[in-house]
């Protein structure tokens, strides 16, 4: 299936090793046809920007990656391990894809340090020391190591979302799936996290990254994707698709949100 | 835009901007009028006619009641005195209050009930290792919850039981439960069924909101028919019911009955106190937990239970009051509890005076309520301290 696809649906880059493939990935909420037939495929250190209008399924589709939403039709294969209802399997792929959420989803009753060591001592069987090491590690990484001891709470929404990208780091994920990580944040305090994405894209993580910062998908992202009705419409380099949309939506789209 | 200048302004320094601000306004005190006790007295207590109006009233209701009650509870009463000759109406005493003597008296057996007077120690080092496991766990700060919790669900009840039901074995006559009664019997039964109806409310609430459609629907029916149905019908058919169904050799001790009824009732309660928290929590912190590839068991353990339960202690202690008031209904199946001591002891002819009966029932309301006053205290200081740490 993936021999016919269209260029937009087949990774950017030449290498060939694969992270994702979906093949022709159907869902519904109840009667609601919410993902309608998606091919994709995306390489190892691939960078895809998903946008659409809201409603469109984009992310569903990212979280279909890691079965926090269950596909109906289609094929799902993560690393070479297909989705299916199997737990074990469910277990394994999300330890090796990290997702940062729209509302962080951090956990407020726990300091930071222990947001960050949780899964690796839990899932991963670390000792606890190893694990605060690479927790302070991905801290520093994403500057704020001063906050270890403090509550989520005690931190700003920029902050948290950081703190949120160090906790899926400390799982050396392979891929990460960023789910609107800025749409929650104050203006004042997107920078932040964007920068930390950009420096961990030029570290060639794997990233899917469903998001309305064109800036960002402009800098960093191999390919875009446009979604609309649970369809992708449209999929292209960053370039080419500010540029020159092809489909009508597509241009209709980018009126509205590059004004 | 405005046409005189506005203080704070600097002119001729106003570039294309109508207004600009070159200093800022410092904050001042509120005026004097909305600080004090005058102020305080205004605010709360006259803040209009309706207002000015209950507060002479509620002056007036203490006015009236407060002295006669203090004048019966201590003034009038009598202290001192072995029966009922203490506390009649005699010649020089024309005004009898609360028969203290009596509730001194019998003191002992609203405590033990029937316990041998040699084995009253045994329910004494109970108590004291019941304070114990009560502090250490609900102590905010208190050391290694971890061993409380083991200490109070699992020590305890293994040690209470051997304690008060004795263990010929290790030197503790037996002492058969139809001799147990009074406070002790009441503690007993609150005791297990606070024990025992957390955790097994916490087991049935995750098994009404689970996937498995089977345990889910076992939940469900033993959640709905306990609250369908009264606790009295629960005890009565523990207790007159079960015997019915099982030989003879076998039958259930009449305490033990009651125990499990009342368990049983107070675990269908608080499995929809815990299942309120269980869905008070963001889905967000269920699908947190699972991206990072925690198992269901570690996920609810580590994030959802911590939490879940944190935010409804509240609710979880009111549902113990609730319970620990409710016990007063064992005495229907025959089970000498506190409320039924001091019942008894109020008809017994060596007190019959005309005070003795309300003094025993002012007795009883003081334990009551001083137990249930501690656990709401406490509940609404975890409120407070919650709210402080919501805010961080």
């Amino acid at each position: 299936m993936t021999n016919t696809a269209p260029a937009g649906l087949k990774p950017a880059k030449l290498t060939h090793e694969t992270a994702i493939e979906m093949i022709g990935v159907n869902k519904w909420y109840g009667e609601f046809h919410v993902l309608r037939d998606i091919d994709l495929t995306i390489a190892r250190g691939e960078r895809v920007v998903v946008c659409g209008p809201s409603g469109s399924g984009k992310s569903t589709l990212i979280r279909c990656v890691n079965r926090l939403e269950e596909h109906q039709k289609g094929r799902i294969i993560v690393d070479g391990v297909e989705l299916t209802n199997d737990l074990k399997r469910i277990d394994e792929i999300r330890r090796e894809v990290g997702m940062v959420f729209q509302h962080f989803n951090l956990f407020p009753h726990l300091t930071i340090l222990e947001n960050c060591t949780l899964a690796p001592i839990w899932v991963k069987k670390m000792p606890k020391k190893d694990a605060e090491e690479v927790a302070m590690h991905y801290l520093t990484r994403v500057k704020i190591p001063e906050q270890a001891l403090k509550y989520p709470g005690q931190l700003s929404g920029g902050q948290q979302q950081r703190v949120a990208i160090a906790r899926s780091l400390c799982m050396s994920p392979k891929i990460m799936l960023f789910d609107e990580p800025t749409s929650a944040l104050d203006p004042e305090m997107v920078k932040e996290v964007l920068d930390t994405m950009v420096a961990l894209a030029e570290e060639g993580m794997t990233m899917i990254c469903v998001t309305h910062e064109m800036g960002f998908a402009r800098q960093v992202a191999d390919r875009v994707i446009f979604m609309d009705q649970g369809q992708i419409v449209e999929a292209n380099t960053p370039d080419e698709f500010f540029r020159d949309p092809r489909h009508e939506r597509t241009r209709l789209f980018l009126s509205q949100i590059l004004h | 835009m405005t046409v005189t200048e506005p203080p704070g302004v600097a002119p001729g320094n106003r570039g294309n901007a109508d207004f600009v601000r070159s200093a800022m306004a410092p904050a001042a005190k509120p005026p004097s009028s909305e600080v004090g006790a005058i102020a305080w007295l205004r605010h709360n207590l006259f803040t209009g006619p309706l207002n000015t109006l209950l507060t002479i009233g509620l002056v007036l209701l203490g006015y009236w009641t407060i002295p006669p009650l203090v004048d019966y509870l201590f003034i009038d009463a009598v202290w001192t005195g072995s029966d009922r000759e203490a506390c009649i109406y005699t010649a020089e005493r024309t005004k009898v209050g609360a028969c203290w003597a009596f509730v001194v008296d019998r003191a002992a057996f609203f405590t033990y009930g029937f316990y041998p007077l040699a084995e009253r120690w045994r329910i004494d080092v109970f108590f004291v290792l019941l304070v114990i496991g009560i502090v250490w766990l609900l102590h905010l700060r208190a050391p290694r919850k971890d061993l409380a919790a083991i200490y109070g669900f699992v020590f305890l009840p293994v040690a209470s039981f051997l304690l008060l039901s004795g263990t010929p074995s290790l030197g503790l006559p037996t002492v058969p439960t139809n001799l147990w009664g009074g406070m002790m019997v009441s503690v007993v039964v609150s005791a297990v069924g606070i024990v025992v109806s957390l955790p097994l409310g916490i087991l049935l609430a995750l098994g009404r909101r689970s996937n498995m459609p089977a345990a889910k629907l076992f939940c469900v029916i033993f959640i709905e028919f306990v609250r369908g149905v009264p606790l009295i019908t629960v005890l009565f058919m523990a207790s007159v019911m079960l015997p019915l169904f099982v030989p003879d050799y076998m039958q259930p001790d009449k305490l033990l009955r009651a125990l499990v009824g009342i368990a049983l009732f107070a675990s269908a309660y608080m499995a929809e106190v815990v299942r309120a928290g269980l869905q008070a929590l963001p889905k967000g912190q269920y699908e947190g937990a699972m991206s990072l590839g925690l198992g269901w068991g570690q996920m609810m353990r580590l994030i959802i239970l911590p939490q879940a339960l944190k935010i409804t202690i509240p609710n979880i202690v009111n549902t113990y009051i609730g319970l620990f008031k409710d016990t007063t209904l064992v005495v229907i199946v025959g089970i000498f509890d506190f409320l039924k001591a001091i019942e008894a002891s109020r008809i017994d002819p060596t007190w019959a005076a005309p005070t003795v009966s309300t003094t025993g029932y002012i007795y009883a309301s003081i334990f009551y309520f001083f137990c249930c006053y501690a656990m709401s205290a406490y509940a609404r200081s975890v409120e407070r301290r919650l709210a402080v740490a919501d805010k961080r």
